[in-house]
């Protein structure tokens, strides 16, 4: 991995600095890199446009279903039904949102707040822990290190879901079901976090860096903290995305271990509400408006971090 | 070399996968029945967990524990009971940790009952005398026939009348069906003008078992020890029969229940009747408000002319499960929870629910007209329904089950793939099959 990587990423670079100096050389180096390639024009164009119709349609795939939530989002319950459910009937955004943050003295807040601290808190802990895992797995030489990965490895292949029931039995056995603790001290694993994370950190991390820190008379978890999670950082932007989408979306877990309405995450709380939709059905429009609201936090996230995301793997490759 | 490793790490990982779940079979202790002495009050204070999903629920019970300081009741809630709440009560009592009161739809509770999740609350002052206070045909689903038992406190009910546009009935001329041969008759001349007289619903099938209840069958019978299945009834063909014959002449149509779809139908005048549940009033109402003060409700056609016989959709009871320490106070709650004017009212206004006890029929807000319905007291209707409901159907234990499988078949059927009575007789053998794969004694 580490003799393929450098590669691409040295082109990223070049084409991201080039616009901004000298905006017509990327345009005239190009062709002659193409050269040995020359048979290709034709190809390249009809090539391009298929990618391209691929990409528009997965696009488009992906974003009409974001789209219609937004629309049923802005109207009314009256008009959600009976109007053309991909365009605008009456604006209500304002009063929906409104009504569902004010509904059962604003349970729904409750809920997202629920949702960012098991989310961004055990994203957090559990990009640490397989950080350091990973990095001890990589860098330091001990009896049973195989095994011991290969254990982690195998957590990867088991489905958090087949964990619920256990868990649950386990929890029940020192009383800690229904509270906050039962969802999030198991959201603060993550196998395929340790997994990426000896991955590069074997990749990433050179040992005669390592070395050097010693040589000036740095411990090793300073060394840890302030070389290597540095260059480690895209693997564990990447660690903490994965694991923050994985805990948003974790719906099973909270569905087994809590009752009391107070700890719900937000996907759980949404569920039970459109359990009801049939008996009481003024809580449509609420499960509509809150499941809209529930995707901007992740998409924050993905904006915020993805810029560590691009520069990061760029950085970490060219050393 | 690192084949073998994995080999036996994935051994080893599924051993203490197996270790765990043999703990938690080990450790279920949930020995059955309360016998009658064990219904006695507890002394000092008593606290209780009570799991519902019925929104608004803890405003109903804060009025219980301000007027009730020895015996507090903390909600514990989640989504419906298919949607999880019952495999969390499965695995509380596994666990050994079950809330001491639950909610449960009558058609769930004989699965509760084969499991022995369920307190008899029999010998628990004033549970028996309730009887005389709850519609007749609900007490049966709670003590399943047994003499001396009572698995649950019955709480709400569906019983069933026709809601139907009465002014598109009148401007074109079509005389209200009593029957259901009037009803084919009326789906004919709906047709002709373009609309359908009802949905059929793919997937409600518990609105079909009321209708299969309705015209005096019952899916499943239970003599104490062995379970009859009977999906395949003279009542039950009778009923599938009546309906894959409007499917196959197109004059009913089959959107799939409780879509923007079949909210549109409703809407917009495509589809003129519902036969439903008293819960289905405020279902209509908020589907599709276009055609407010435009419909009305009367009572189910019959198959007889002049009979009297309705059936019911859906309705909960409040039960105790085993290994509750406090049956004596959590029975007096339930009790509390399902007559009390006061709890049934607000359980009325905050979830529609229509109750199970007698007097609750003449609760104030039932008894008035209703605006949506051109101001028709509709409650009435439901509550003659609910006094010529069959006491005599009964639900089986593995309802879900039975349900996924004949929804897949009424699926296809309406599609063209096969019919409603295929259906039901090949829900008849695979819920044999699974009851005989869970241990449940079953005739055949």
């Amino acid at each position: 991995m580490s003799r393929v990587a450098p590669t691409p990423p040295r082109d990223t670079a070049v084409v991201d600095t080039a616009p901004a100096a000298q905006p017509p050389s990327g345009r005239i180096r190009r062709p002659q890199q193409g050269q040995p390639r020359a048979r290709g024009p034709r190809e390249s164009v009809l090539s391009r446009v298929s990618a391209m119709t691929v990409m528009a349609v997965f696009t488009l795939y992906f974003l009409v279903p974001i789209w219609w939530l937004f629309v049923a989002g802005t109207k009314s319950s009256t008009q959600f039904t009976s109007t053309n459910p991909l365009w605008f009937a009456d604006f209500n955004l304002i009063e929906n949102v409104t009504n569902l943050v004010t509904y059962r003295d604003g349970v729904y807040l409750r809920w997202m707040l629920n949702s960012v601290a098991y989310a961004g808190g055990g994203a957090l802990i559990a990009t640490i822990l397989a950080a350091m895992c990973g990095y001890a797995l990589a860098k330091y030489r001990f009896p049973g290190r195989e095994t011991l990965f290969n254990v982690v490895l195998g957590g990867v292949l088991v489905p958090a879901t087949a964990l619920a029931l256990p868990l649950f039995l386990i929890f029940s056995q020192i009383n800690l079901t229904n509270t906050f603790w039962s969802v999030f001290l198991p959201s603060l694993v993550s196998p395929f976090g340790v997994y990426l994370a000896r991955i590069y950190a074997a990749a990433s991390v050179p040992d005669e860096l390592i070395e050097a820190a010693r040589l000036d008379g740095a411990g090793e978890v300073r060394t840890f903290f302030t070389v290597s999670v540095r260059l480690m950082t895209p693997a564990l932007v990447t660690v903490f995305l994965f694991q923050f989408v994985a805990i948003w979306n974790n719906f099973f877990l909270p569905l087994v271990m809590l009752r009391d309405e107070t700890f719900f995450p937000v996907t759980l709380g949404l569920y039970a509400w459109n359990s009801q939709v049939n008996q009481i059905p003024e809580l449509r429009g609420y499960v509509l408006i809150g499941a809209l609201l529930s995707i901007i936090p992740l998409i924050i996230t993905f904006l915020l971090l993805q810029r560590f995301w691009r520069n990061g793997l760029g950085a970490g490759s060219v050393k | 070399m690192s084949r073998t490793k994995r080999a036996v790490v994935v051994a080893l990982l599924t051993a203490s996968t197996v270790a765990l779940v043999g703990c938690s079979t080990g450790g279920s202790s949930a020995s059955g029945d309360a016998d009658a002495a064990a219904c006695e009050p507890s002394t000092g204070q008593v606290d209780l967990t009570f799991t519902s999903w019925i929104p608004g629920i803890e405003d109903v019970v804060d009025v219980w524990n301000e007027a009730n300081p020895d015996i507090q009741v903390a909600v514990q809630t989640g989504p419906n009971g298919n949607g999880g709440t019952y495999q969390n009560f499965f695995n509380q009592l596994k666990a050994g940790n079950a809330p001491d009161l639950g909610q449960i739809e009558y058609d769930a509770l004989p699965n509760f009952r084969v499991q022995n999740g369920l307190t008899n609350l029999a010998a628990c002052d004033g549970v028996l005398d309730a009887q005389s206070d709850f519609v007749d045909w609900t007490w049966g689903q709670v003590n399943f026939g047994e003499d001396d038992a009572v698995y649950a406190i019955p709480q709400d009910s569906g019983p069933m009348a026709m809601f139907y546009r009465s002014d598109l009935f009148a401007a074109n001329n079509i005389a209200v069906p009593t029957t259901w041969e009037e009803y084919a008759v009326a789906a004919e001349q709906v047709r002709a003008t373009g609309a359908y007289i009802t949905n059929f619903s793919q997937s409600d099938i518990n609105q079909f078992a009321g209708l299969v209840w309705q015209a005096g069958g019952s899916w499943f019978e239970n003599d104490g020890t062995d379970w009859t299945v009977d999906l395949t009834s003279d009542a039950s063909v009778k009923v599938a029969d009546y309906w894959q014959d409007l499917i196959d002449r197109d004059l009913v149509s089959t959107n799939p229940p409780w879509t923007t779809e079949w909210d549109n139908a409703y809407n917009t005048g495509a589809a003129w009747t519902w036969d439903s549940a008293a819960w289905g009033a405020n279902s209509i109402a908020s589907g599709a408000p276009d055609t407010a003060g435009k419909w009305s409700v009367a009572p189910s056609p019959q198959w007889e002319a002049g009979d009297d016989s309705s059936g019911n959709w859906g309705g909960s009871s409040t039960a105790v499960f085993t290994g509750s320490e406090h049956p004596y106070e959590a029975a007096q709650f339930a009790l509390w929870l399902n007559t009390s004017d006061e709890s049934l009212t607000m359980l009325n206004e905050s979830a529609n629910l229509y109750p199970a006890a007698k007097e609750g029929l003449n609760l104030p807000v039932l008894k008035e007209g209703v605006e949506f319905y051109g101001g028709q007291p509709i409650y009435d209707v439901f509550a003659e329904a609910s006094s010529t409901v069959s006491p005599d159907f009964v639900w089986g234990p593995t309802m879900t089950q039975t349900y996924n499988d004949v929804s897949d078949g009424f699926k296809a059927a309406v599609t063209g793939q096969g019919t409603l009575l295929e259906a039901l007789t090949s829900g008849q053998t695979s819920t044999i099959d699974a009851l005989k794969a869970q241990s449940i004694p079953v005739k055949e």
